[in-house]
């Protein structure tokens, strides 16, 4: 009983520190990760049963595959995953470490036969005084070598850069931190989205879970502004926020602008630019209306959608506006809105009116009269993307880590140089982790080196 | 200029190309040596074009698909010429730089004009992650194009056809060890460039990671090089299994780079 139960105990081990097991689980997370690519994630209901029956609807729900990066199988694979890298490490980093601090002092016949590069230098002298010339030579060009005696022969070993050897364990650790950040932030953090009209404030998020989360202080947006290329695409969108704690502005916390790629953090929580719209209050629009045959003009104002009696009988509403045609109109800019005019007894006319630039093109319309806009109030509301995630940082760590250990992993390399040093000749034999023809060219360059001096 | 400069490379990539093909039939070497003149020529101008457009369009000329594939046939010359450089074998010319032509003239496919940039690509980042990344996926191009070469060479062996290609292809142990140091190179600047993309993405969109498209493939392809890595570690995973899984790899590339721009919606959607 006691046998077969530390004998499941050792498969289980063996199979978590299996290389087989790593190979197996990358190749598996790669090919369950293309699920998500190609079903779109977290869509409302409706929008999937546009395009996949009723019972695929229902399957794909039993599988997660609408959240697939959260279902509970993807997860389970990832624990899999750091529970085997935790293993192999655990397994390995043990004999890696003996390589490190125990280095193999001693180039014997038997070990001299197992390096890849050995070379045979005659020297004059006796073992002694090549020793010393030997030591300090290794001293300048590579690394101080340590120095044992063995029936009358000396035995140099030197080493460079052996820790590099524990980069792929610290790869490994640094993807558990990652982890650990991410486990972090998706317990103790959030994610939500809220707009804020112009002049308006809020003190609540909507998380993306549907729960409402008290911020503990006010946020504000003092205004919004968008500016265009001359293309019509978007050039920058810019909120002017302020943080209030108590109604009041807090200090160095007013009229702080708000871009993309450069957002507020207020006590954790961090304001994303992320999308605008105009406000429910609708744009006022200032528009100047002048008579063709006895020139007189006059100004209105109008709100959006609001039926205004112009001079003469004939009426307009504004329907919607820019305050930048740019992206509608192509080679026309300034304000444009798209109004409806009836003029007196007549029908409903549907046309655009431009800016003063325009004059031309804002006759065309409007029967007596001549509208012109003149400008227009737009208010906005700023989509803010709200996070907070307390697991960042720790997630930061774990990727600077990384980039550390891969550096370790892939750009170092441990080079392990032995002398043997009898009567009249030395012995050189030289290994590297990484990369041996490189390593077997800057053996020879040294061996040259020796040669001359 | 930068017309003149953009046809002036392919004109001379499509020398080379020509240069390198007929070394293919015709092994001589003064053949190879007219290509590596034509290449460095080419890698130049090439070169010339891509500063002159950061300089024009006053930011790192990596926004669309044109840029982007211009900058990827790019950096695959510029790897080449180095690892041509230390292995001394100017057969690698013959299948890498085809397909360095090929990536070029993929790029006429789309609009050429310098776009302004658009809010979120406004960042000091947009260098050091779209650089990264296409250093990198040219090292798994160039690691692609020799496990075909490997592949080759190995069928040469099985069949007994030691003809002059046979001569010319370096032997299957240098192929594959050229073939691993291109990953070396290859998966550490994919790390890098996954993550400048995640510190980025957390000042731009909030988040660091978001399962986006262009995000999840290219950690697909992370995985793919982490396995085959690791499989070379255990006995059997080199050679031709190698070749092979380099192979889809650098397939997978291909899909995170271009199939996902063109086929899949998602944050990275530049055109």
């Amino acid at each position: 009983m006691n046998t077969t139960k530390r004998g499941f105990a050792y498969q289980l081990w063996d199979f978590f520190c299996s290389l087989r097991l790593s190979i197996f689980l990358l190749i598996g997370l790669a090919l369950v990760s293309i699920i998500g690519t190609i079903i779109p994630q977290g869509n409302p209901p409706q929008e999937y049963l546009q395009t996949i029956s009723e019972t695929k609807f229902k399957l794909y729900q039993q599988l997660g595959f609408f959240d697939m990066y959260h279902s509970w199988w993807f997860i389970l694979l990832l624990y899999f995953l750091t529970l085997n890298l935790i293993c192999c490490s655990i397994k390995r980093l043990p004999r890696v470490w003996k390589i490190i601090s125990e280095p193999v002092l001693v180039m014997d016949d038997r070990f001299e036969t197992s390096l890849s590069i050995t070379r045979d230098v005659k020297m004059t002298g006796a073992a002694a005084s090549i020793k010393d010339q030997i030591v300090s030579f290794l001293k300048q060009e590579f690394a101080e070598p340590v120095v044992t005696e063995v029936n009358g022969e000396y035995h140099l070993f030197a080493q460079k850069h052996a820790w590099c050897r524990l980069g792929v364990y610290v790869v490994h650790f640094s993807i558990i931190i990652v982890f650990i950040g991410a486990i972090i932030g998706s317990f103790a953090g959030y994610k939500g989205y809220v707009n804020i009209p112009e002049g308006g404030s809020i003190s609540r998020v909507v998380t993306r879970n549907g729960k409402a989360v008290d911020l503990g202080f006010a946020v504000r947006c003092e205004k919004f502004s968008v500016a265009f290329y001359d293309t019509g695409a978007p050039k920058e969108f810019k909120s002017l926020l302020t943080v209030l704690e108590n109604g009041q502005p807090v200090a160095g916390k007013q009229n702080i602008p708000v871009i993309v790629n450069e957002p507020l953090t207020y006590k954790g929580v961090t304001f994303y630019q992320s999308s605008y719209g105009p406000s429910d209050e609708g744009a006022s629009y200032h528009i100047s209306v002048k008579n063709r045959k006895t020139g007189a003009a006059t100004q209105i104002t109008a709100r959006q959608g609001e039926r205004v009696a112009l001079p003469g009988g004939a009426f307009l509403s504004v329907m919607e506006g820019t305050a930048d045609v740019r992206p509608f109109m192509k080679d026309f800019d300034g304000p444009g809105a798209q109004v409806e005019f009836t003029p007196p007894g007549g029908q409903p006319q549907p046309f655009v009116i431009l800016g003063d630039k325009y004059q031309s093109f804002n006759e065309q319309h409007g029967g007596d009269l001549v509208l012109t806009l003149a400008s227009l109030d737009q208010k906005f509301y700023t989509g803010l993307q709200v996070a907070k995630d307390p697991g960042v940082l720790v997630v930061w760590l774990g990727c600077a880590l990384m980039v550390v250990g891969i550096c370790m992993a892939f750009f170092m390399s441990h080079k392990r140089l032995w002398a043997r040093v009898t009567d009249g000749s030395v012995t050189f034999g030289g290994s590297a982790s990484k990369n041996p023809a490189g390593f077997e060219l800057s053996f020879d360059e040294l061996m040259q080196k020796l040669n001359k001096g | 200029m930068n017309a003149l400069l953009f046809s002036s490379t392919l004109v001379v990539y499509v020398a080379a190309t020509v240069v390198y093909l007929s070394y293919l039939v015709k092994p001589r070497d003064v053949l190879g040596r007219v290509g590596q003149g034509l290449v460095a020529v080419g890698f130049l101008v090439h070169l010339g074009f891509t500063l002159n457009r950061y300089l024009v369009a006053g930011h790192t000329p990596i926004t669309n698909l044109h840029e982007s594939l211009s900058f990827f046939s790019l950096a695959i010359v510029g790897t080449f010429i180095i690892f041509e450089r230390r292995y001394r074998a100017a057969i690698l010319g013959s299948f890498i730089i085809p397909l360095a032509l090929l990536i070029l003239v993929l790029s006429i496919g789309f609009s050429n004009g310098i776009m302004p940039l658009n809010p979120a690509l406004k960042s000091k980042w947009l260098f050091v992650h779209t650089v990264m990344a296409f250093l990198g996926y040219a090292a798994f191009a160039v690691s692609f194009a020799v496990s075909i070469m490997y592949l080759i060479q190995s069928h040469f062996l099985k069949k007994r056809r030691l003809g002059s290609l046979f001569q010319k292809l370096p032997p299957l142990d240098i192929l594959d060890e050229i073939s691993y140091r291109c990953l070396t190179f290859g998966f550490p600047l994919l790390t890098f460039a996954i993550i400048s993309g995640a510190i980025w993405a957390e000042t731009a969109w909030g988040t660091y990671w978001s399962w986006d498209p262009k995000e999840t493939w290219s950690l697909i392809t992370w995985f793919i090089y982490a396995a085959l890595l690791h499989g070379r570690l255990t006995t059997g995973w080199r050679g031709r299994k190698a070749a092979w899984l380099s192979i889809l790899g650098f397939v997978i590339v291909l899909f995170t780079f271009l199939g996902v721009n063109l086929l899949m919606s998602g944050l990275h959607s530049y055109r």
